[in-house]
């Protein structure tokens, strides 16, 4: 995969950087004890991801240092430095999603949208994820789309989603 | 218009990902289109997940339920008149006739799927805060005292005696004082903690405000993982429910007694469910583990003192208050008292909940509860506790389900994760599975697992590859080795658990073409 710039690939999820409102996130969460993963978790929900620009007033907030907000946004798997595709999806990698075959799934699901697991794709409409357990394993295996989970997800019905997808872009489209 | 009807689908996250939403939507329009009065209430799962979405319909004989319905399904309901028990493929007759519900033990899981989730006057109406009122009228001593001669262990996993733990805490001297409620299910294969919240919120609240009056805390956290979204909407709203109506607050139902409870999300680490780590986290820090001592009873949350505990031994609480801890003890099998929330998945015909007394053996509980493997081929492995836990193979199934009975064989009970693997398993990837988790997860504090990780993850490679097999193998032993002596926790000290039972037990899985290279 060729690595671009965000900007030159339209389909990301993200907003503009906006300082002021960035403050008005983190502000609330500051006078909270421990209110540091609450902030980042809000910076993430309102730009997409925890933008860079975001370290100084983290720091200026929590009294740390930039390196250990870096720390701390970089310690969990949620915490994106880039914005996610327009679609997000979530594959079981754990046991019990193994037992029923996500390891297949999973090949199945690479190969169609041409990117690997951590991936975002060219065109930004597409980043692949893997999860560990979705707490969903009597119906294994699991996905996640667009943050709503699929229990019991066959290849065939991966490719149904995304047809579902598809036409539903195109309706957008012609709207 | 007619009577009007009334029918219950579950809101659990399992219902919804095998589509109750658009069930309930399909069941609202027919009922238009046919000018039926309906109401659908949203329940909890009873844990049968393989029959979810699992609607359910009130009639003079019962509550009865259909399993799998389909939106497609619905209209053919309608005219077999499922409204009132009418016979239908999908039927299954009373749900409390059930078999697989029926011959359970359901005290921490009594209200699962029986009630609406959010209703705080359907959570009354069956038992709900009887076990607090007795609390609310109790000496800290007693409720510590009763909860100790229940015999609860803590149901995360570790098994440490609950009683004991609360009892470090009320006997340490501070401001302010913690419940930390850990939510963190990380285990594959469980769901326990995922059902109870989204099914009986209340009852978790009501047993952290227990926890808090016997200790003397007043906050509580819930450290809730990132996976679960609809847990967080669902306690949030549980909460102001509860806090609306005196439950939660400065002063509990007029008691001058005050605890309140919080939700943080945690962002995606399986070793945040490690106690330590947690309350790092929860502090806003990198979710690395702690040494202990200092335990967390003592210098805990923010240095202060603090209960934490998974959320079924803080749900099991109400019930012990309700009812006496005799009636708890008389429950499980040696120094395993009460009832544990089993959970059947991967492999597995019928996959879900199942809330039974310590003390059955492994196999019936597979076999007889789970209906063998969903494929219908042999079963190869099972594991059980968790990616942490060891591999079972098919002659160890006899295993009675009690803690000291698993650890004796050298295995782990855990969180009651039980996840079923067929033949067509190969045991060396899942060797490797495990390592490679444990570099995905490492907190990176100590060497033996941060490095140790990635050192097994390649031998096994290497050993795939056919390359010096036995001297790789022996290499592998040893690293376990170092692993489970000089980790700071379990997710070093254990991944050599998975590795090294399934060399023990299918030492041909490790040896593809015979050949060394």
């Amino acid at each position: 995969m060729t690595k671009t710039h965000e900007h030159d690939r339209p389909h990301l999820e993200q907003a503009d950087w906006d300082p002021v409102e960035a403050q008005e996130i983190i502000a609330p969460f500051a006078r909270l004890k421990g209110g540091l993963m609450e902030a980042l978790h809000g910076l993430q929900q309102a730009f997409g991801y925890v933008p860079r620009q975001s370290y100084d007033l983290l720091a200026d907030a929590f009294n740390l240092s930039r390196a250990e907000v870096y720390g701390v946004k970089s310690f969990y798997h949620d915490f994106r430095d880039t914005p996610a595709g327009h679609h997000v999806i979530e594959v079981c990698q754990a046991e019990s999603c193994q037992a029923m075959g996500s390891r297949g799934l999973t090949t199945h699901v690479q190969k169609m949208l041409g990117i690997e697991l951590g991936e975002t794709s060219h065109d930004g409409h597409f980043t692949l994820k893997a999860v560990y357990c979705l707490g969903n394993c009597a119906v294994s295996p699991n996905i996640t789309f667009d943050g709503k989970m699929h229990g019991r997800v066959t290849e065939d019905k991966f490719d149904k989603l995304m047809q579902r997808t598809a036409g539903l872009a195109k309706k957008g489209e012609n709207a | 218009m007619s009577d009007l009807m009334t029918l219950y689908v579950p809101l659990d996250s399992t219902a919804l990902a095998m589509g109750a939403d658009e069930v309930v939507l399909a069941i609202m329009t027919e009922a238009a289109a046919r000018h039926l009065d309906v109401e659908v209430i949203r329940n909890g799962s009873w844990g049968m997940s393989w029959l979810e979405p699992l609607v359910e319909v009130v009639t003079d004989k019962g509550r009865m339920a259909y399993g799998n319905v389909t939106p497609e399904e619905v209209p053919g309901l309608f005219d077999a008149g499922f409204l009132t028990g009418g016979e239908h493929a999908l039927g299954l007759g009373l749900t409390a006739e059930i078999e697989y519900l029926k011959s359970q033990d359901r005290l921490t899981f009594a209200r699962c799927g029986l009630i609406e989730a959010l209703s705080l006057e359907d959570y009354r109406a069956h038992g709900g805060f009887k076990g607090l009122e007795k609390a609310l009228k109790m000496l800290p001593q007693a409720i510590v005292d009763q909860v100790t001669a229940s015999g609860l262990r803590g149901r995360g996993g570790a098994a440490f005696p609950t009683g004991i733990k609360w009892n470090t805490v009320l006997g340490a001297e501070a401001d302010q004082k913690y419940i930390c409620c850990n939510a963190d299910e990380g285990d594959s294969g469980t769901f326990a903690d995922r059902i109870l919240m989204e099914g009986d919120p209340y009852c978790l609240i009501e047993g952290m405000i227990i926890a808090g009056l016997a200790v003397g805390a007043t906050e509580g956290y819930i450290y809730l993982r990132s996976e679960y979204p609809l847990c967080r909407d669902i306690l949030h709203e549980a909460l102001i429910e509860a806090r609306d109506a005196g439950w939660l607050g400065a002063d509990i139902r007029g008691s001058g007694k005050a605890f309140d409870i919080e939700v943080r999300m945690g962002a995606g680490s399986y070793v945040c469910g490690e106690e330590t780590a947690m309350l790092n986290s929860l502090e806003g820090k990198r979710g690395m583990v702690r040494a202990k001592p200092p335990l967390p009873a003592l210098e805990g949350l923010f240095g202060q003192p603090t209960v934490v505990n998974n959320v079924l031994s803080l749900a099991s609480v109400p019930i012990i208050m309700d009812q006496g801890a005799d009636f708890y003890k008389n429950y499980g099998m040696g120094r395993s008292r009460g009832t544990i929330a089993f959970q059947l998945a991967g492999n597995i015909a019928r996959g879900g909940l199942v809330e039974k007394a310590f003390g059955l053996p492994l196999r019936e509980m597979i076999d007889g509860y789970g209906g063998g493997t969903d494929s219908g081929r042999p079963i190869k492995a099972v594991q059980v506790g968790g990616p942490l836990g060891a591999y079972l193979a098919e002659g160890d199934l006899d295993l009675p389900l009690d803690y000291e009975a698993f650890s004796a064989a050298g295995a782990v009970l855990g969180h009651g994760g039980i996840v079923v693997f067929d033949d067509t398993v190969d045991m060396a990837a899942q060797a490797k599975f495990a390592f490679d988790f444990c570099v995905e997860e490492s907190c990176g504090k100590c060497t033996p697992c941060r490095i140790g990780s990635v050192r097994g993850a390649e031998l096994i490679e290497k050993i795939q590859a056919g390359q010096a097999v036995d001297d790789n193998l022996a290499l592998v032993k040893d690293l376990c080795d170092v692993m489970d002596s000089g980790s700071l926790c379990a997710m070093g000290g254990m991944t050599p658990i998975p590795v090294l039972s399934a060399m023990d037990k299918w030492p041909a899985d490790f040896r593809k073409d015979g050949v060394e290279k």
